[in-house]
């Protein structure tokens, strides 16, 4: 399967090991990524918090550089996924402005790709038996809590996910590389996401009723599918005890046995390897 | 009957045309304050900012911490009977707060202004240059802010860079001259910052109205 790839500003530095697993555990899968060429920034909550324009233009140019090759754009960031959907509807539904970008940047909207994340694309393009076969070290004994976060999910009639209050597509996921997904109540609650720079006081608040929330309900750890969502809850836990902050994707190239999997957890606040370790799930 | 003071007839239908939203369907029923995570930090609460509006109450709502404390989770939209999602409502009275110069929340406004900023320079963020960007926007607008977290902003900042996951050199893309046709284009069609100067202050018009 082929896709085009927009990973977005985070998955090079504050998501780093995002960036890395998504493509690891893509590769594994059969899935080539084709990374838009000269991509930007979306504009994340900026944008649209202050200039309506740019908030639908900067991701529009995204958008605009996928439709050449006419695949869908798979994207981990569930803020840039967000924008390019926004995007992506503007393109479809307001002639004036789509013409308006086509003119400024020179392209031709096809509209055959559509703005996928990549939890999307991984637990619905693919048969879950698929993601099985490729398991060589089943995580078993690991007690995840899956953490979905806001826009990846929301709005529904947007975003099209399977249940905006209970969704599982991550829990069928890490399920099936072994690992034990919990039942519990914060799986859709916000973080505070970007006010973790400007009131970091909201997000302290916030992100530890989360971790507090996973403790209660027994898990070991926490799957996180968003930058934000996961270096919040990493750096901001206030307790005694920690809990360790996975991307699923780490959790899925982990049990696939790829190479490089630890230097990703070296970069994780609360190191995740004692956890393992104490699982036999890492040497 | 402080509430009925300064009503703005027009308010709530400029509200519904710019947000696209039905702000005439609430019946107040209050999902949305209840789950909304930054109820907690707000003047008013959703649903009580949704009744304002429909009172015509402009001061209240644009000068009020609701607009610069919602974060678009949307979880309000999802859930409410009416479906009316609060997400876009907020941004236009931001985008409406700015015009008319009403004073916003600081901090946020100053991050969102460096984030735009960083991408205007090289097309993707720039951590880095934009925390200290908006930490001297921050001093420059109210001092106090500069403070306020500093120490666990330079240790966590130091950590991330000896992770490598904050880049010192800012990464610029090749066409950055479509970003710039992008923001013009948007400084032409959009209703954008206005000067930071000068802001009306809504908070004393709400401290006048409550208290």
């Amino acid at each position: 399967m082929k896709y085009a790839y927009y990973p977005g500003c985070t998955a090079g530095t504050t998501a780093v090991e995002f960036g890395l697993s998504t493509e690891a555990a893509c590769e594994a899968l059969d899935i080539e990524l084709l990374e838009l060429e000269d991509w930007n920034c979306c504009g994340a909550s900026s944008a649209h918090s202050l200039n309506h324009e740019l908030s639908l233009s900067l991701p529009g140019r995204n958008v605009a550089l996928a439709q050449e090759a006419g695949l869908d754009i798979v994207i981990p960031c569930p803020a840039c996924y967000q924008n390019c959907l926004s995007a992506d509807n503007a393109f479809r539904e307001d002639e004036d402005w789509r013409r308006k970008m086509e003119s400024l940047l020179g392209f031709q909207y096809t509209g055959q790709g559509r703005p996928r994340h990549v939890l999307d694309v991984l637990s619905r393009d693919l048969d879950i038996d698929a993601v099985r076969a490729k398991v060589v070290r089943p995580l078993e004994g690991l007690k995840v809590a899956c953490y979905y976060g806001c826009v990846l999910v929301r709005p529904p009639e947007k975003t099209g996910w399977d249940d905006p209050e209970h969704p599982t597509t991550m829990d069928r996921l890490v399920e099936a590389v072994g690992a034990e997904p919990i039942d519990w109540s914060y799986k859709v609650d916000c973080c505070g996401a970007s006010l973790t720079l400007s009131i970091s006081d909201i997000v302290v608040h916030l992100a530890n009723k989360i971790v507090e929330g996973a403790i209660e309900a027994g898990a070991d750890c926490i799957a996180s599918a968003c930058g934000i969502c996961q270096i919040n809850l990493d750096t901001r836990q206030a307790g005694e005890e920690k809990v360790p902050i996975f991307y699923f994707t780490e959790l899925m190239a982990l049990a696939f046995g790829l190479p490089g999997v630890g230097k990703w957890f070296g970069k994780h606040g609360v190191d995740p390897r004692p956890l393992l370790r104490a699982r036999n799930l890492l040497t | 009957m402080t509430i009925m003071v300064g009503t703005d007839h027009t308010f709530r239908d400029v509200v519904r045309e710019h947000s696209g939203e039905n702000i005439h369907g609430c019946f107040y029923c209050q999902k949305c304050t209840i789950g909304c995570p930054t109820a907690y930090v707000m003047d008013y609460k959703p649903a009580q900012l949704l009744r304002l509006i429909q009172l015509g109450q402009k001061d209240k709502v644009l000068g009020s911490s609701d607009i610069w404390m919602c974060v678009s989770c949307e979880i309000c939209g999802t859930r409410c009977p009416n479906h009316i999602r609060l997400a876009p409502v907020m941004d236009a009275l931001r985008h409406m707060a700015m015009e008319e110069n009403y004073a916003p929340q600081p901090s946020v406004y100053a991050l969102h202004q460096s984030f735009l900023d960083s991408i205007r320079l090289w097309g993707r963020v720039h951590e880095l240059s934009l925390i200290m960007e908006h930490k001297i926007r921050c001093l420059l607008a109210e001092p106090p802010l500069f403070f306020q977290g500093l120490i666990s902003d330079m240790i966590m900042g130091g950590d991330l860079i000896l992770k490598g996951k904050i880049a010192f050199l800012p990464e610029r893309i090749k066409r950055l001259g479509e970003i710039k046709k992008l923001y013009e284009e948007s400084a032409r069609s959009s209703t954008g910052p206005s000067t930071s100067s000068g802001h009306r202050s809504g908070h004393s018009a709400q401290a006048e109205g409550d208290q």
